[in-house]
């Protein structure tokens, strides 16, 4: 006999979250999660015209705001069949690094480590630590990191006009031509941000921290003197065995970004077991459980439709069940890493699966494999040279446009018919990760993820809980959208 | 003064903006102004139950609330039921919460577009049915209704933008806790005059372009984004380009048109948002306060008087030609 019990607000999750919890045996024997807010974009992009999505999208999420102009971007160069020129290309990367640098930040320091400063934890011998240092809106972190996120933001400033809600990323490349002295300042930026990084997040270089191959490197890594977030991170996660918590599919989904002359920085593909080509033609997506009107069949997204109804049995959320083959998968970091091959998240992956830990640690692992990366788009920008290509687009025509977001794959498929849009469907990282079940009863991967932890019928929601919650980064506001 | 923030039919964007506080440590600002944060969705460490016990109490009057900021349009679709968002962990719609909420509160802050008006997420067929705190586009009304009145006498206060500057909404924060915000204080749209006395136009960088018509053709030119692609800075009320954005930043100097994200209805400006309506070749949207045949004839002589310079940089990407420096005076 199990107990129903309605969980929520979680909070610090971008957007509105709910999770339903059947308890039994002092478990969770099934979790069914709830996006339990509808705003209909899908809806409002029809009859617009194509160039109006790079003002309508970004504002999907303020959070993964950059990615879904990078998205749209892309859907509408694939459509026009234009490239951006080198610098427009270094551009957008920078843009788009720049946003998903400061979601990880955001998310460590903000969004996650706060859960280790509740009274649930008093007398792990952290714990005073930890609460001193993270508590929410309080802890001494915040006082250095909202300047040195602040800080690091300004690249937007130069890049992009502003943060969040920029046009400056456009199909053909980039509207901000830089000129020599502002990209010295943008150059002072990422040297800043990585003395930051290196002193209060790694109390190391970033360079030594991506050269990291094994989770026994890391965990003697941990023990050496250094200080920094993270290695005070990793004790929390070695005392409570964050490293076994929260394990999802194990199935890893990376659209892969950053594009270069020789391809994405970070590639596609997929994880399942070992690598995998990723073939974008295999995924669909399912609302046999969300508040949708029946389509007959799980569709792909550029056939896909979107039709809210309030009222449907055994629906439970306003996020679509998105499949690659039937099949659930994880994105964010951590995929996005293991796809590409760094043998840390190599190593992790195939020592314990996914886990809290290591979705938190892949987070990091980015920000100190990307700011260097950063540092030498900048370097590569040739001023004088064009930044913009222009971009027509036919009456008739179609496009995608697939990125990562800091939390994983986001895809923008387009569909124009006489110069309007005739449907336009978004597919967000946390609609893969925080899907509902599908027409199959197949859960999703925060579903899977909770279920089998100890929980209580009455009282207190574990804080491990929060943590599997909070460790996909989840963005609820790009969820539903 | 204590502060509750909640959010409905909006990206969040606004508390990310506001996290890119420029005067310094968002919570340390707050906390040396006075200003308590009660609960805040992105920011608290309160959820659960915790945080559903705190919105209650609000509610019920048995946690005083100086100030309420809303964040994102008002949800009241499907059919009036308001069920697009129920506040997570219950049956009972957001818009219900802030309603009641708004009715006990000191004041109330929309903090955003979208609670101000309905903004984008009233754009399109506005399948939501999403509105404003006070008003529904330009038309008052809204969620709380054209009447509404704290118990100061003030309407909502309407920190517009999308999203809003930071600084915009730590300083109507700060004014609100030291008394200095009165009906003085806001414009005929509920905008607090400090920042929308001004328009995006004044301290915009392409100012000697538009003095002369010289306007860029395509994304990445230098020139003035007026004519051709779609820019309302002259008519937008924001002080976007004189208090900067992340820095060094405004829509402006990012290269990109100001699609006048302050004022009401701007999500539907019925046309492309980056490109100029004109009838006859005169852009119909003329700058605040300008009568059109003097806009016509000004432009007209501008255009004609156009040293080569400023021509010729307006339709690159960099510049062509520097201003020219006179030899032999002192």
């Amino acid at each position: 006999m199990s107990t129903r019990r309605i969980v929520g607000p979680f909070n610090r999750v971008e957007g509105d979250l709910e999770i339903s919890l059947d308890i039994a045996d002092g478990r969770i024997a099934a979790a069914y999660v709830n996006s339990p807010m509808y705003r209909g974009f899908e809806q409002i992009l029809q009859g617009k015209l194509p160039a109006d999505a790079l003002v309508l999208v970004p504002r999907i999420c303020g959070i993964c705001s950059v990615a879904q102009s990078a998205a749209a971007a892309l859907a509408l160069a694939d459509a026009a069949a234009v490239e951006p020129p080198r610098n427009g290309r270094l551009s957008a990367n920078l843009t788009l690094a720049a946003e998903n640098m400061a979601d990880h930040l955001t998310h460590f320091y903000l969004f996650f480590m706060p859960d280790f400063a509740r009274a649930e934890y008093a007398g792990r011998p952290w714990h005073e630590a930890t609460a001193a240092r993270f508590r929410a809106t309080t802890g001494s972190a915040t006082g250095q990191v909202l300047p040195a996120r602040a800080r690091f933001m300004q690249t937007m400033g130069l890049l992009a006009g502003k943060w969040p809600h920029t046009l400056a990323v456009q199909p053909g490349g980039s509207t901000r031509p830089l000129q020599g002295s502002e990209i010295y300042r943008l150059h002072r930026i990422l040297r800043e941000f990585r003395a930051f990084l290196e002193a209060t997040t790694f109390g190391a270089r970033l360079e030594e921290v991506a050269a990291l191959d094994s989770r026994d490197r890391l965990e003697a890594w941990r023990t050496q003197d250094g200080g920094g977030d993270l290695r005070a991170f990793l004790a929390i996660a070695a005392d409570l065995d964050l490293w076994r918590l929260g394990r999802g599919t194990d199935r890893f989904l990376s659209y892969g970004c950053y594009v270069e002359e020789a391809g994405r920085r970070f590639p596609a593909g997929l994880w399942d077991g070992g690598p995998a080509a990723l073939d974008t033609a295999l995924i669909s997506e399912d609302t046999a459980r969300a508040w949708y009107a029946a389509t007959g069949l799980p569709q792909h997204p550029a056939e896909g439709g979107t039709l809210p109804v309030a009222e449907k049995e055994d629906a439970y959320s306003w996020c679509k069940a998105p499949r690659l083959d039937g099949r659930a998968f994880e994105t964010g970091a951590l995929a996005r890493q293991v796809v590409a091959g760094h043998p840390l998240a190599r190593d992790i992956v195939q020592r314990d699966g996914g886990s809290v830990a290591a979705r938190v640690v892949a987070r990091l692992l980015e920000l100190a494999l990307v700011l260097p990366v950063m540092e030498r788009w900048l370097d590569e920008l040739a001023p004088g040279q064009a930044w913009c290509s222009e971009a027509r687009l036919a009456d008739e025509t179609s496009g995608v446009g697939l990125v990562e977001a800091a939390r994983g794959s986001l895809g923008h498929w387009l569909t124009v018919r006489r110069g309007r849009i005739h449907n336009y469907q978004i597919i967000a990282p946390t609609t893969w990760n925080f899907s509902p079940r599908d027409g199959t009863g197949q859960p999703g991967v925060l579903e899977l993820a909770l279920a089998g932890l100890p929980a209580d019928a009455t009282g207190a929601i574990p804080a491990a809980v929060q943590h599997v919650v909070r460790s996909f980064d989840p963005c609820m506001v790009c969820t539903v959208h | 003064m204590k502060l509750l923030w909640l959010q409905s039919g909006g990206c969040g964007g606004c508390t990310l903006s506001w996290l890119g506080s420029e005067h310094g440590a968002l919570f340390d600002v707050l906390a040396d102004e006075g200003i308590e944060l009660l609960w805040h969705p992105s920011l608290s460490e309160a959820g659960l139950d915790d945080a559903r016990t705190l919105i209650a109490d609000c509610a019920a009057g048995r946690q005083a609330v100086d100030v309420l900021c809303i964040e994102g349009s008002l949800l009241r679709g499907p059919r009036g039921t308001g069920g697009f968002h129920r506040f997570g962990g219950g049956a009972q719609p957001m818009s219900d919460w802030v309603k009641r909420i708004a009715g006990l509160a000191g004041h109330v802050v929309a903090v955003g577009s979208c609670s101000a008006w309905g903004g984008i997420t009233a754009a399109g067929m506005n399948p939501t049915d999403a509105c404003g705190l006070q008003y529904d586009g330009e038309a008052g009304g809204g969620l709380l209704g054209p009447d509404f009145r704290d118990p100061s006498g003030l309407p909502v206060i309407n920190v517009a933008g999308c999203p809003p500057h930071p600084d915009w909404i730590t300083e109507t924060l700060a004014m609100l806790a030291r008394g200095r915000l009165g009906a003085a204080q806001l414009d005929d749209y509920g905008r607090p005059r400090f920042f929308a006395d001004q328009l995006v136009h004044h301290g915009c960088p392409r100012n000697e372009y538009y003095e002369f018509k010289a306007s860029a053709q395509k994304p990445s030119d230098q020139g003035c984004l007026m004519e051709h692609l779609g820019c309302g800075g002259t008519q937008a009320h924001a002080d976007c380009n004189q208090r900067l954005w992340n820095g060094e930043g405004s829509c402006l100097r990012g290269g990109y048109a100001c699609i006048r994200c302050t004022e009401p209805g701007f999500e539907e400006p019925g046309h492309a948002f980056e490109t100029t309506p004109k009838v006859a070749g005169i852009p119909i949207g003329l700058p605040a306060d300008m009568p059109k045949a003097w806009f016509v004839a000004l432009a007209a002589l501008s255009k004609s008087a156009t040293p080569a310079r400023v021509r010729e940089n307006a339709t690159a990407d960099h510049q062509l030609r520097a201003p020219s420096v006179r030899r032999g005076k002192k």
